[in-house]
């Protein structure tokens, strides 16, 4: 069969894709009457050009890495996990009674705890669709959208009633102790001699975020259940044959997925605002399912699209503070970008496809 | 009956001046290397019945889809009526006076039957006067054709039967002439089937050209007044129903070529290894599929399982591979196994020593995105020497083993990175049957092991089953193919509706005493 190779698959069309979103960004620019080659240009420079920017761009991008990967998790089981929000929303929640618990004396002991906690509380906010979906068939789509809502108005009621400084005008929890602190950049690097800027936002979770993006490869290519993962994904009925149990494979699959989005409250939370606030996933568990499909659900992948996401966020924060382009037209390049990279994947693949075709049969008329 | 065929075709040959109702001819239609339809020609002449029949796979269905406009033929014409016409959607097949009747219906399960009816077929925006044509239309019908359905019934309280009526109203009521019914009584019982028959003879008799696909033999003879074989996308033939018979049909839809006879000893059979007792299995929609089945399988045996497609044969290999309940009494070596409930599925079969190598390999025995290695080890993927440590599969190993396995059943190309799907049919079902043959079961499953097989590679296939027999094990066959069945069986075992028709031994029978079976016509009904 003609097919193409590999690498075409893997970095030429997302690249084109990209490219098509830029330019496509860059007419927007251009109509409403401003430079797009000044816009870009102040986003590489927002993003990359300090290192207060590059922290920024992380730290955006390790939210992404964790929802990225909680969408791929579910995804290899023909999942499609929409609630990455809810779930990072209750992982912060997890986070934060961690955090609050026990004096912590040291952040090597924190983090641990407060990793275990987020996961637990996005895992167990995945159970619940995940069940009804393994048990009572109610479409996954559906019940992890709602969750998403279920968990705002919950966290919304615990900020204001129960979480909340008494006293405090802020709906925010209190500020988690000294020990609960994670190095930042700048503390990190410091010993190294290198400076990093002290107020940006990176922080050791950056470091997990690398740590899950290999454990994930582990499991789904390596271990028994990834196999097992990925083989009910492509095809039910086979796994049926195989004695593979689909009702486990859903569970299980739903509750990893939850607890990666859990975990990313060890980024937002915990490494950032150190106290609950509302509002604190911002979007990012949505922009996960982003980052899944254009990273094909390669932890590789995953890694490049959150860093892209991670650059556009900042970048795009950049660009709406000096260039007077307002913030709704960076959501319009984010959009394009995930528009681009994702729904109209066909739209370059068949006409490079049929290049390759073409391609190959040239090859063999000279041979 | 044969009198009723008799005026039938009076009917039909008497006026040859005119144009057939619909002629095929040269048709051809391939989905990549695959030539679903070769060159296909037919003539159906005006208010007559006429059969497809074929195995699965014979391209019968993609004749019809053709004809209805979801294919596009890539050669030959399609002429109705004398003109030829040009058919690429169902809208112009609708056009052209053909209605389709589905083997799976294509309703709106919560519309009543007539908004069934007139759905994309309304007179205008408002729904009022097409319902009420409609309702004139079907109380008209139905006193013609006992073609009464409830207009105001929902679809999803109809029983099959009646849906069944709903979709050839459906097709009247766009004015349809030719008529086309895809495997009609596939989901009818007995009763229904008889009822349908009586709807197609009043239809005919109004001038209505009817087309029949189906596999069953004994519908052929009861109904057609003219039938074409088909078999691998050929027409191997067409004939007058009342000049054939149906030991002459089963021959035609087996082919004639030569047995593929495999050399093989005489069994020498053991101790029982599987014994079935009154085995009952209710599908999902709460079809009786099996209806109570008695069979024991003893070592050094292979008991051949012969029938039509869609007899039990699947639901039977699906029980004992562990992934479709049943009732009954199971006992493999010995010991009851359970037949649902958490502990009857795959796994525990297989830590049984049953192995599967199922009838679909590409919707179940593989996974048609891993690559080989993976798929060597599905369904055992549990076993401890396939683990590297307590997290990890040795995946080294298992590729070791694979690129051995393949080597040994003589898969090619012999690399154990190639995705699954990259390979012929007949290399695929090698990998299938090295992976279950390898792990040295004491009952072996097969479910048409040579479907879609090509010709070099069903004589390995064979000589492996047989060489397992050799070893002593137990091998339950099931095939559609009956060389493959007398060639191979020790025992042979004919299913029809769920039931056993019978029992024969491959040396004291022939195929036309099994097709006969097959068709659910035993030795007494032929007497009579």
């Amino acid at each position: 069969m003609n097919k193409m190779p590999k690498w075409a698959d893997a970095v030429l069309i997302p690249l084109i894709s990209i490219l098509l979103a830029f330019f496509f960004s860059g007419l927007v620019i251009w109509a409403i009457g401003k430079d797009p080659v000044v816009a870009i240009k102040t986003m590489v420079q927002g993003a990359f050009g300090s290192t207060s920017g590059i922290s920024y761009t992380l730290y955006y991008a390790t939210n992404f890495i964790f929802t990225g990967l909680a969408v791929a998790v579910a995804y290899h089981a023909r999942l499609f996990n929409i609630g990455g929000e809810g779930q990072a929303m209750l992982g912060g929640l997890g986070v934060t009674l961690v955090c609050l618990a026990v004096p912590w004396p040291h952040w090597t002991l924190a983090l641990p705890a407060a990793m275990i906690g987020g996961a637990l509380f996005g895992a167990a906010w995945a159970f619940i669709p995940a069940w009804l979906q393994a048990k009572r068939g109610s479409h996954i789509v559906i019940t992890t959208i709602m969750f998403n809502y279920i968990g705002a108005a919950l966290l919304g009621y615990l900020l204001t009633k129960v979480l909340k400084v008494p006293g405090s005008m802020l709906t925010e929890s209190a500020r988690f102790p000294e020990g609960a602190h994670l190095p930042n950049f700048s503390e990190i690097l410091a010993p190294f001699g290198i400076n990093f800027s002290p107020n940006a936002p990176a922080n050791m979770a950056f470091f997990v975020a690398l740590l899950c993006t290999f454990l994930f490869w582990i499991l789904i290519w390596k271990t028994r259940l990834g196999y097992e993962i990925r083989a009910y994904g492509q095809s039910e009925t086979a796994a049926k044959y195989a004695g593979i149990n689909p009702s486990r494979i859903v569970i299980i699959a739903m509750l990893i997925s939850g607890g990666l989005a859990g975990l990313m409250a060890i980024n937002n939370v915990m490494g950032e605002a150190e106290r609950l606030i509302d509002n604190a996933v911002e979007g990012a568990g949505f922009i996960g399912i982003a980052v899944a499909l254009m990273g094909r659900n390669h932890p590789i992948g995953i890694l490049l699209a959150a860093l892209l996401f991670g650059f556009l966020y900042q970048g795009g924060a950049e660009l709406s503070f000096w260039e007077s382009i307002p913030r709704e037209l960076v959501v319009v390049i984010q959009a394009l970008v995930i528009m681009f990279t994702g729904a109209l994947d066909n739209m370059v693949r068949m006409p490079l496809e049929k290049l390759f075709v073409a391609l190959g049969k040239n090859k063999k008329k000279e041979a | 009956m044969s009198v009723q065929n008799e005026a039938g075709r009076q009917e039909t040959v008497a006026p040859t001046a005119s144009a057939p109702a619909i002629e095929l001819r040269g048709i051809s239609k391939a989905f990549g290397p695959v030539q679903a339809n070769k060159d296909i020609s037919i003539s159906v002449a005006k208010g007559s019945i006429h059969g497809i029949i074929g195995e699965n796979g014979a391209g019968k269905s993609t004749l019809m889809s053709i004809l209805y406009g979801f294919y596009k033929a890539d050669a030959g014409q399609i002429i109705i009526n004398g003109q030829e016409v040009n058919i690429s959607d169902s809208q112009e097949a609708i056009a052209a006076g053909i209605g389709m009747v589905f083997q799976h219906f294509k309703l709106v399960e919560n519309f009543t039957v007539l908004e069934n009816v007139i759905l994309g077929a309304e007179d205008g925006g408002l729904l009022k006067p097409s319902l009420a044509k409609a309702r004139k239309l079907l109380k008209q019908l139905s006193d013609e054709y006992e073609l009464s359905v409830d207009p105001d019934a929902l679809i999803e309280d109809l029983s099959v039967g009646h849906q069944q009526r709903v979709e050839i109203l459906k097709a009247l009521y766009r004015q349809a002439d030719i008529l086309i019914l895809d495997e009609p009584t596939g989901v009818l019982t007995p009763a229904e089937a008889d009822h349908l028959f009586r709807i197609l003879e009043g239809l005919k008799k109004e001038g209505k050209t009817i087309i029949m696909i189906t596999h069953k033999l004994r519908e052929i003879m009861e109904i057609t007044d003219t039938v074409s074989v088909m078999r691998r996308g050929e027409m191997t033939a067409t004939v007058k129903t009342a000049e054939t018979s149906p030991e002459e049909l089963a021959e035609l839809m087996v082919g004639r070529k030569v047995l593929l006879r495999v050399d093989k000893k005489p069994a020498t059979p053991g101790a029982p290894v599987i014994e079935i007792e009154n085995l009952e299995v209710v599908d999902e929609q709460g079809v009786r599929r099996v209806k109570g089945i008695d069979l024991t399988v003893h070592q050094g045996e292979i008991l051949g399982i012969c029938g039509v497609a869609g007899n039990g044969q699947t639901e039977l290999l699906e029980v004992l591979g562990g992934y479709q309940t049943g009732t009954g009494k199971i006992l493999m070596n010995g010991q009851e196994i359970d037949l649902s409930g958490k502990h009857s599925n795959g796994q525990t079969r297989r830590a049984r020593g049953i192995a599967h190598v199922p009838e679909d390999r590409h919707d179940e025995g593989l996974i048609l995105e891993f690559q080989a290695w993976e798929n060597m080890v599905f369904g055992y993927h549990h076993a401890p020497e396939y683990q590297k440590n307590a997290l990890l599969m040795d995946n080294a190993g298992i590729k070791a083993m694979t690129q051995t396995s393949m080597d040994k059943f003589d898969v090619r190309p012999p690399n154990p990175k190639l995705e699954a799907k990259s390979f012929s049919g007949g290399n695929q079902q090698k990998i299938v049957l090295a992976r279950e043959i390898e792990r040295n079961p004491d009952l072996l499953l097969v479910g048409q092991p040579t479907r879609g097989v090509d010709i070099g590679a069903i004589e390995f296939i064979h000589q492996q089953i047989v060489a397992l027999r050799d070893e002593g094990k137990a091998i339950l066959l099931v095939s559609v193919e009956l060389d493959e069945i007398m060639s191979l069986s020790d025992r042979i075992v004919v299913m029809f509706d769920g039931q056993i028709m019978g029992e024969r031994l491959p040396s004291e029978t022939n195929e036309g005493e099994l097709g006969l079976l097959m068709a659910g016509i035993t030795d007494e009904e032929k007497a009579q």
